[in-house]
């Protein structure tokens, strides 16, 4: 098994390319399962029993399926009721939706986590009851969940490549479409897993760092 | 039944946790500006008192009345029923209370604790509640301590904080519950001595729950001594410290004083 240099070299602008997409998928995910978990975490906490029990329900639903297969709901069903994203776009939001289940799970436990003495100082002073989430419960619980949540980020990033069932093409994808023009699959790869590891490990030490503030907190 | 010669009255509250039945058919009621407080062993339901009228529990027979008006029940259609979380808002701004493990929000500097509510629930401007914190910040002995975080200070101070954030309400009532309970020895003596100044200065009608025999001595009108659900005797602090009637008041001073 030799190494061809200039494959390597030549596969370079096609898998930053990739990257690209692949970190662009990442963010946007995030933020959509940053969000949208936060506003299931909010919704389960929900006086009114239906909106309470749908969430539960459609939380459990996403989390015990696989992505793949919400990935082909979006992507090839959802069209025949009228409603279509292009493969970016699919990708986006199935990884958001599915991590938003993680990342319900994540806030809960942070929001469970604050002492219930906060809740009753907020009553006992008569504060508007989403004051009280604004004001004290959340800037409270979220800082405490943010390594967890940098976590996903974390895993989100390396799963992009399943986006490859729909035509996402990502780093390891740009990487398996360059190898099948040359016929030379391990320079590609090989450096498809290096950029991975070049951001992912970075950012867990950031996360590392993150978990360590947080404990002082 | 209104009544506004009293400033808190229950009619035979009873409340349970479960099976527990931990307040039976209690009466009792507190004349405006009167200082009172509930002694007895724990468990004996003297906590859940203030935390019916904070609204924190609720009852499940009898009625609440705070400044003459019901607190459980509202009136609707000609009848009383429970209090709904509108009506429950509305009269909450007329309580205030003090809690034993402070509960002061730890993400937010001594003085936004103390503005916070009165900006938010009672529609003061900014200024106006920093200017309400400010006295109070001096009341209280912690002028210098505006911009710290609760974390930074001890749990007297911290405690401090907290009487000065349920003051900035100008509550009629203030509930003060085991304040001193969680305090370091060295730290109970200032936090009684703001509270004896309040309670001196003001006209807040105070229901005190403690542990601190010599400070309820001191500062009560009344001393209520509470046993299983119930008042078992009440007598101006001079009477009840030193001639109890009852032989089960006498045992709890007996233990709590030696204990001291």
């Amino acid at each position: 098994m030799n190494w061809d240099w200039e494959n390597a070299r030549d596969s370079i602008p096609l898998l930053l390319q990739g990257l690209l997409v692949t970190v662009e998928l990442t963010l946007l995910g995030s933020l959509v399962a940053y969000v949208l978990g936060l506003v299931f975490a909010l919704l389960r906490r929900s006086r009114i029993p239906v909106v309470s029990q749908a969430v539960f329900l459609l939380v459990e639903f996403v989390r015990s399926t696989p992505l793949l297969i919400q990935v082909f709901v979006i992507f090839y069903l959802l069209p025949e009721v009228g409603i279509r994203f292009n493969a970016f776009t699919t990708g986006v939001i199935a990884l958001g939706l599915h991590y938003a289940t993680y990342t319900s799970e994540v806030y809960r436990a942070g929001i469970e986590a604050v002492p219930k003495g906060q809740w009753e100082a907020a009553t006992a002073l008569s504060l508007p009851r989403g004051r009280t989430w604004t004001g004290i419960i959340l800037p409270q619980a979220v800082p405490r969940v943010l390594p967890a949540l940098g976590n996903y980020m974390i895993s989100m990033f390396k799963e992009t490549p399943l986006l490859l069932a729909i035509g996402v093409l990502d780093v390891l994808n740009q990487a398996k479409e360059q190898a099948a023009v040359t016929f030379r699959a391990i320079e590609p790869y090989t450096l498809a897993g290096l950029l991975f590891l070049l951001i992912s490990l970075p950012s867990s030490i950031l996360v590392r760092r993150l978990e360590r503030r947080v404990g002082q907190l | 039944m209104s009544d506004s010669s009293s400033m808190i009255r229950f009619d035979g509250v009873v409340k349970r946790f479960g099976d527990h039945v931990v307040l039976r058919e209690l009466d009792f009621s507190v004349a405006p500006g009167e200082f009172v407080t509930l002694i007895g062993p724990s468990g004996s339901g003297k906590t859940t008192i203030l935390r019916l009228l904070m609204t924190l529990e609720h009852v499940n027979e009898g009625r609440i009345h705070v400044g003459g008006e019901c607190l459980t029940h509202m009136p609707k259609g000609g009848k009383l029923v429970p209090a709904n979380e509108k009506y429950l808002r509305r009269m909450r701004k007329r309580i205030g209370m003090v809690f034993q493990q402070f509960n002061l929000f730890p993400n937010m500097t001594v003085l936004q604790n103390i503005t916070e509510a009165p900006i938010r629930a009672l529609g003061l401007s900014k200024g106006e509640a920093e200017a309400r914190a400010v006295d109070l910040l001096d009341m209280v002995g912690l002028t210098d301590k505006t911009t710290a975080r609760p974390s930074q200070l001890s749990g007297g101070q911290q405690q401090r904080v907290a009487i000065a954030r349920a003051l900035a309400m100008r509550p009629e009532v203030l509930l003060l519950d085991e304040v001193t309970s969680a305090l370091d020895p060295e730290l109970v003596a200032g936090v009684l001595k703001v509270l004896k100044e309040i309670a001196s200065t003001t006209d807040i009608t105070f229901l005190c729950v403690t542990h601190e025999m010599q400070f309820a001595r001191d500062v009560s009108d009344r001393v209520m001594m509470f046993d299983q659900g119930q008042v078992i005797e009440e007598a101006s602090p001079e009477k009840l410290f030193t001639q109890p009637d009852h032989e089960r008041t006498r045992a709890f001073l007996h233990a709590v004083l030696d204990r001291a």
